[in-house]
């Protein structure tokens, strides 16, 4: 560690090539934080957005006129307006509308800090599109395989969690795949509102450091990598979930 | 015939059921019973409207008028407890539409867990015997997909017996099976209807319907057009309908 440490050192001083988070304990932990801060944000927000995309699906095959409707403006207007500026929407224009909290010293805060915004604006945003990606899967499940269910007593609800989404999700998972790095690549977006992630932390060690080029590529690097880490975990889930005998 | 059974009283009553879809009438003026142990058979030309008069005592589809009653129970109250008709009625289908990701064994058992909520190690002793029964043993972990038609079949039965079914409905069962398998599945049903299931079954295989029928019903357009038991219905129909399809597919 020490060695790697020395040679990043060298190679700054000799050859004015400064991947400073190599070597200074600060900017490397200020990167950890914002990897960390990535990888967290990506985690929950892949959750958060499975689950809009469940319930989208599901509101959308609802009897109700009314459901359905709704759910079309919502995947509408979040698949056509750009995710930054849905950010911002929140951020500055939802939050100033919410009363503010107290906090435990007795200052006012906003009830839904920047992280928090993020979250849930990554969510609506990747969700929306999860809705169509769980929608097309449904549909593809057919009618008889759920006629099936109904005859043995399953309730809707029954049916959906135990023959109908297992089945969709096999159909979907390549869409939602595509969907899910998607995502992740948008949550650089958060930098924006000050949400200290991998970007944020790069520019903080850049600005200091004056190592832009260095970073850059260190940030590449970094996505390329936590985005094959994604895709061989949803290869693997992929193959987890072939069925024998069957092509969905 | 099934001499030797002693025929119960009415399970399935229709009562001038009407069916149309948009203003195609499907069925029209349909009134039978089905008695407790009764093997009923429905034959007639495809497009009739037999699936449409089993997926109705089902509830899979609504009826247009008059009633049909299922063991007491009101199909067509809109205050209709699915559950309850349900477990009471069991339904095979032409196409099988067994699980796709689920084993044999777990097609078998997901309803009694799911939907009747029982002890699993119960359901999965039972399956277990079910599966034997249709003579499946050692497919228990194959999936759908790695089974013949005539297999998925049998595990389709097992699953709808799972549920303790007081009905057994098929609906041409063995229309989508080569000749071969056709057998298997047939051997099963009968060995159902000798038991004493009750069974309304739908089917193009009038040697099978002579044989194993305590009844048999000719539709066609919708309408009953003659009834009786088999060997009178295929002895000597009396309508010139009858007459005209029976020598077309025997
Ligand atoms: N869901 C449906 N919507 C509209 N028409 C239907 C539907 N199901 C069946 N039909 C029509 O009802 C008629 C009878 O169909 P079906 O009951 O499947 O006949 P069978 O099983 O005797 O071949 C056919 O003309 C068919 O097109
Ligand atoms: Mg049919």
């Amino acid at each position: 560690m020490d060695g790697t440490a020395d040679f990043f050192r060298w190679l700054a001083e000799a050859h004015r090539i400064d991947v400073s988070i190599a070597y200074d304990p600060l900017d490397r932990k200020r990167f950890l934080i914002g990897l960390w801060t990535t990888i967290w944000l990506s985690g929950v927000c892949i959750g958060s957005s499975i689950l809009v995309g469940l319930i989208g699906a599901w509101l959308h095959g609802a009897r109700s006129a009314a459901a359905r409707g709704a759910v079309q403006v919502f995947v509408q207007f979040f698949r056509n307006t750009p995710p930054l500026v849905q950010l911002a929407f929140f951020y500055f224009a939802v939050s100033a509308a919410l009363p503010p909290v107290t906090d435990r010293f007795g200052a006012s805060v906003p009830l839904i800090d920047n992280v928090g915004w993020a979250i849930v604006s990554f969510s609506l945003f990747a969700g929306a599109f999860n809705v169509e990606i769980f929608r097309s899967g449904i549909e593809a499940v057919p009618r008889a395989t759920v006629e099936a269910a109904e005859s043995l007593g399953y309730t809707r609800l029954a049916a959906y969690r135990h023959v109908v989404l297992p089945l969709a999700f096999r159909v979907c998972l390549p869409a939602l795949g595509n969907n899910l790095v998607n995502l992740v690549k948008t949550t650089t977006l958060a930098y924006a509102i000050g949400v200290p992630e991998l970007l944020y932390a790069a520019s903080q060690v850049w600005s200091e450091v004056f190592n832009v080029r260095e970073m850059m590529v260190v940030l590449l690097l970094t996505y390329v990598a936590l985005v094959a880490v994604l895709v061989h975990g949803l290869r693997r889930w992929e193959r987890a979930m072939r069925i024998p005998g069957y092509s969905a | 015939m099934n001499p030797g059974h002693v025929l119960g009283a009415p399970i399935v009553v229709l009562n001038r059921v009407e069916k149309r879809f948009g203003d195609n009438p499907v069925l029209r003026d349909v009134s039978f019973s089905v008695a407790r142990g009764e093997c009923v058979c429905v034959i007639g030309p495809s497009g009739s409207g037999k699936s449409t008069l089993l997926r109705a005592i089902n509830a899979l589809v609504p009826i247009s008028a008059g009633s049909i009653a299922v063991d007491g129970i009101e199909v067509n109250d809109p205050k209709l407890d699915k559950l309850a008709l349900r477990r009471r009625v069991g339904i095979v289908f032409q196409q099988y539409n067994l699980f796709p990701h689920k084993t044999a064994l777990d097609n078998v058992m997901m309803a009694p867990i799911h939907v009747l909520k029982e002890n699993p190690a119960e359901v999965e002793a039972r399956a277990r015997a079910l599966i034997a029964k249709v003579r499946l043993t050692g497919k228990e972990a194959a999936y759908p997909g790695e089974l013949s038609g005539g297999q998925q079949q049998r595990v389709a039965i097992a699953r709808a017996l799972a549920m303790n079914p007081k009905v057994m409905l098929f609906d041409e069962v063995t229309a989508a099976l080569d000749p071969e398998t056709k057998k298997e599945v047939l051997v099963t049903v009968r060995e159902l209807a000798a038991e004493g299931m009750t069974c309304l079954l739908v089917t193009h295989e009038m040697g099978f319907a002579r044989e194993v029928a305590d009844h048999v019903y000719f539709t066609e357009d919708g309408v009953i057009v003659e009834h009786g038991p088999p060997a009178e219905f295929f002895g000597s129909p009396k309508q010139a309908r009858t007459r005209a399809f029976l020598d077309q597919v025997l």
